[in-house]
């Protein structure tokens, strides 16, 4: 079995889904879907990642995958613990409500 | 396996699409761990199980349950936010140019590129872990202190806060 | 003894500074003695080289002290240099002489003035810069002393500075005569440029050599150079200035718009003879103006009401004679007058400082009269001024300088019958109004009362320039008393003599009849209707035209008026049409522009995190855009 795929699907794939995840942060308020948001668009530079790893059948691919994964985990971690800050100080989600570094 | 990768790669695409437009933090979390578990298996569909395993392990098991146990501190609920007076269909116009414009770049520049299609080959997780600990040492290494600055970060900033809802004039 | 040469303008600059900086810490009395010491000092040194000058003389007449180079810049080095030859010996020694008896009167006349140093600190600076003036061997030098005489004359005109008409007559004196320097700057820029030197000597010999007589750089440069005179002299058309300039105190109106600065250019013009010889056009000019001017300032004063204005305008007349006289290259002729002038104008402007003092700053004459009998010394140097003012013959030196003016004025090549006429009528007019002055003041009742001021400080002065207008005409005697001029003798060794046409025979003796006729009729006239004051000629004088008449010679033809139209009007209309400085806009638009771009920018910076990631977005996607697209 040695299936045959295009390699650009796999990206095209990835470039929608980063769109989507960006849609997501321009459009949202609230700050957690804000962050879930980016957690999208880390998920899809992975993809676009082990895609052109399988292409070459190499491990660079999930090798890089695997430091996103880390580079998302500790982001996740420290960005819900500012999450909980501002929730804190804000008495609320909004990101609005974060603008007094007016020009 | 063609079918297989373009159904998957829908159902990440749809499910993608939900995750953004709820007004239900717990539902939108949902679908994206649904979204997360069809790249999964995109990533077995191109022969990288390590990949697939890890992103079940890891994205949607760490990280979207760290997600889960702060919404439920946060005790955000629909009628405490305001998400739904918030997400009205005007607000989604100009993000919905910008990034469609954004995709049909990204969709353009691919398309000029036609490499062709390629045999699948199945990259074990050995190959992964050899690749890992000789070429990438160095990465792994710095990814370690990564994670140790982000838990120590983490650690440090909620340390201070109170137990949330146990504040003055809250309802719940 | 020669080299003393630069004491005489540096002392009384001395003077001006040691009362600046230690004038304060005396007593007003000893600053008046000191600020006069300095001048006297100066006189006395210029007597000793008078006197060795006249005796035994240089040769050549001159005597060149240059003490440093005082610009180095290409080619261009004017130094500071002084020339003694008997042109600026006379004038020199008028400035001095009469300057200290001035300054000797003023002890006593400002003694009561609070501001009595800044006085006196002021005069000697004056008298400093006119010594640089007509010492200067170089244009540029000259030009120094010609704008400190004018800052000096500024300052004291505007000396009561706190009467806001004072402020207004110091400006209108300095603006008028600035019109005047302007001239005179430019040409001398043109001199320069032409000649490639400003040292008078130099520049008149290599002027003869290179340019045409009636070329356009002639006359352009001669007549720039009348610019300069005229403004200073107080003649048409920059005259305007001097009857107001009576504002500043007696001894300043005495001093420098009657012997000194107004004669400037009078000595500009006989020192730079050669550039008017050279256009002979503008040397018409001159006499021309002279002409005009003394008519004009002669018809004013007999008008006039206060004493001061009346002699404020008889020096715009003499002045005027002076400046005929070197139209129609009678060049000593001009000088032996200006300082006969000199003499007796400052004895009328001292006396009319006593009479105004006597009677508690009077100034209208006729409220003035009978001081015969309260005054009599005033009254008989008075009379001495008058009389040589007005030309009486043989007695007065008054009426040699100005016969010789009118005798020369005829034989002249560039004179003649009509430019004799105008001097003729001018000595009937003149007086006319002196002697109306005279016995208005002196003759019938008193109206003011009278308290004593005078004192020997004053009357000293008095006298003996009394006795110098009474004596001085006897050195330069008509040719017909046998006797040599010395005086057009000295001056024959720099200024050029006097060439006349070659007379009928027989014509002195008319001429003399003439101009004697002329004087002795106007103090006739004078006599009749001011001594005796008829009845008869009270309803003409009450008549409409006559008042008429009288209101247009009282502005001095009505020249402030037309310049008020023709010049100040526009040009105060021009400036409130700007005033908010059209041009100014451009740069205030300049700043508005970067303060509204920054507002605009300003819009990027909402503190908005979603707009910060819009616009990163937005970014991102023109890049891409761009990238993919080329």
């Amino acid at each position: 079995m040695n299936p045959v795929i295009p390699a650009e699907y796999g990206l095209i794939l990835a470039g929608l889904l980063f769109a989507v995840g960006l849609a997501g942060v321009l459009a949202r308020r609230d700050l957690i879907f804000i962050l879930l948001s980016l957690e999208i668009m880390l998920n899809a530079s992975g993809l676009a990642f082990v895609v052109a790893g399988a292409r070459w059948g190499a491990a660079d691919g999930q090798v890089m995958f695997i430091f996103i994964l880390a580079v998302a985990s500790a982001e996740v971690a420290v960005g819900l613990a500012l999450l909980l800050w501002f929730h804190h100080l804000h008495r609320g989600l909004d990101a609005d409500s974060a603008n007094e570094m007016r020009g | 396996m063609n079918t297989l990768f373009i159904i998957a790669g829908a159902v990440a695409f749809v499910s993608a699409i939900m995750t953004v437009t709820r007004s239900n933090a717990i539902h939108a979390l949902l679908y994206m761990v649904v979204s997360l578990l069809s790249v999964g298996m995109i990533f077995y569909i191109l022969g990288a199980p390590f990949a697939a395993a890890l992103e079940v392990i890891i994205y949607a098991g760490a990280i979207m349950v760290l997600f889960v146990f702060v919404i439920m501190m946060l005790n955000i609920n629909e009628s405490m936010s305001e998400e739904k007076q918030w997400i009205k269909p005007t607000v989604w116009t100009g993000p919905a140019i910008l990034t469609f414009i954004l995709a049909a770049e990204l969709v353009y520049a691919l398309r000029q590129e036609t490499t062709g299609a390629f045999r699948i080959v199945m990259v074990s997780p050995v190959e992964v872990g050899i690749s890992l600990f000789g070429e990438y040492l160095i990465g792994v290494e710095l990814a370690s202190m990564l994670l140790l600055a982000g838990l120590v970060g983490a650690y440090h900033l909620a340390h201070h806060i109170g137990p949330a809802g146990k504040r003055e004039g809250d309802e719940s | 003894m020669y080299d003393m040469l630069w004491l005489i303008p540096a002392l009384p600059l001395a003077g001006f500074l040691a009362l600046v900086l230690f004038g304060s810490r005396i007593e007003r009395s000893v600053a008046a003695v000191v600020g006069t010491a300095f001048v006297a000092l100066s006189a006395t040194v210029t007597m000793i080289i008078a006197l060795q000058f006249i005796t035994a003389p240089p040769d050549g007449y001159a005597y060149t002290q240059t003490l440093w180079t005082w610009v180095r810049v290409g080619g261009f080095n004017p130094t500071v240099g002084f020339r003694l030859d008997p042109l600026s010996l006379v004038m020199v020694f008028v400035i001095t002489f009469v300057g200290f008896l001035i300054f000797l009167y003023s002890t006593r006349f400002m003694v009561e003035d609070e501001a009595l140093v800044r006085f006196f600190a002021y005069m000697n600076l004056f008298v400093g810069s006119m010594l640089v003036l007509v010492l200067a061997d170089n244009l540029f030098l000259l030009y120094l002393g010609w704008e400190g005489v004018g800052l000096c004359s500024y300052l004291l005109i505007g000396f009561w500075y706190k009467e806001e008409e004072n402020a207004r007559a110091a400006f209108k004196a300095f603006l008028v005569t600035r019109i005047g320097d302007a001239a005179f700057a430019v040409g001398l820029f043109l001199i320069y440029h032409s000649l490639g030197t400003l040292n008078i000597q130099e520049a008149m010999a290599r002027a003869s050599q290179q340019w045409v007589a009636g070329s356009a750089m002639a006359t352009a440069a001669a007549g720039l150079l009348l610019g300069g005179a005229v403004g200073k002299s107080a003649q048409l058309p920059l005259q305007t200035w001097l009857p107001d300039a009576m504002a500043g105190p007696t001894p300043v109106s005495a001093l420098i718009h009657a012997a000194t600065m107004v004669t400037a250019g009078v000595y500009l013009i006989a020192r730079t003879h050669v550039f008017f010889e050279l256009a002979p056009a503008v040397q018409h000019a001159v006499a021309l103006i002279g002409a005009f001017t003394l008519l004009m300032a002669g018809s004013s004063a007999l008008a006039q009401q206060d004493i001061k204005r009346i002699l404020a305008y008889s020096t715009m007349s003499q002045i005027g004679y002076m400046f005929l006289a070197l139209g129609v290259g009678a060049w000593a002729a001009a000088m032996f007058h200006f300082m006969i002038h000199a003499f007796f104008k400052a004895l009328l402007f001292l006396g009319a400082g006593i009479i105004i003092k006597a009677l508690h700053e009077e100034h209208d004459i006729f409220r003035m009269g009978g001081l015969r009998s309260e005054m009599p010394l005033i009254f008989w140097v008075f009379l001495a001024g008058c009389a040589s003012l007005s030309a009486v013959p043989f007695v007065t030196g008054g009426y040699y300088s100005k016969d010789l003016i009118l005798l020369e004025v005829w034989n002249s090549p560039q004179g003649g019958s009509l430019l004799f006429l105008a001097g003729l009528v001018g000595d009937f007019i003149t007086s006319v109004y002196s002697f109306r002055l005279f016995f208005i003041v002196f003759s019938g009742e008193p109206k003011t009362p009278v308290k004593k001021t005078a004192d020997t400080a004053m009357t000293v002065p008095l006298v003996i320039l009394a006795v110098l207008s009474l004596v001085g005409g006897l050195v330069e005697m008509p040719g017909y008393f046998g006797i040599q001029p010395l005086f057009s003798g000295f001056m024959g060794n720099t200024l050029p003599g006097f060439k006349a046409l070659s007379p009928a025979p027989g014509t002195d003796r008319a001429l003399f009849v003439l101009s004697t006729l002329a004087s002795l009729g106007g103090i006739l006239v004078a006599y009749l209707i001011f001594f005796r004051r008829p009845v008869s000629l009270r309803s003409l004088a009450d008549s409409a035209p006559f008042r008429l008449a009288r209101r247009f010679f009282l502005t001095g033809w009505g020249f402030d008026r037309v310049y008020d139209a023709l010049i100040v009007a526009p040009f105060v209309e021009l400036a409130r049409l700007n005033k908010d400085d059209c041009l100014d806009r451009i740069y205030q638009g300049v700043a508005r522009l970067t303060g509204l771009m920054n507002r605009l920018l300003g819009f990027t910076q909402s503190g908005n995190l979603r707009w910060y990631a819009m616009a990163l977005t937005a970014g991102a996607v023109i890049f891409l855009g761009m990238v993919i697209l080329s």
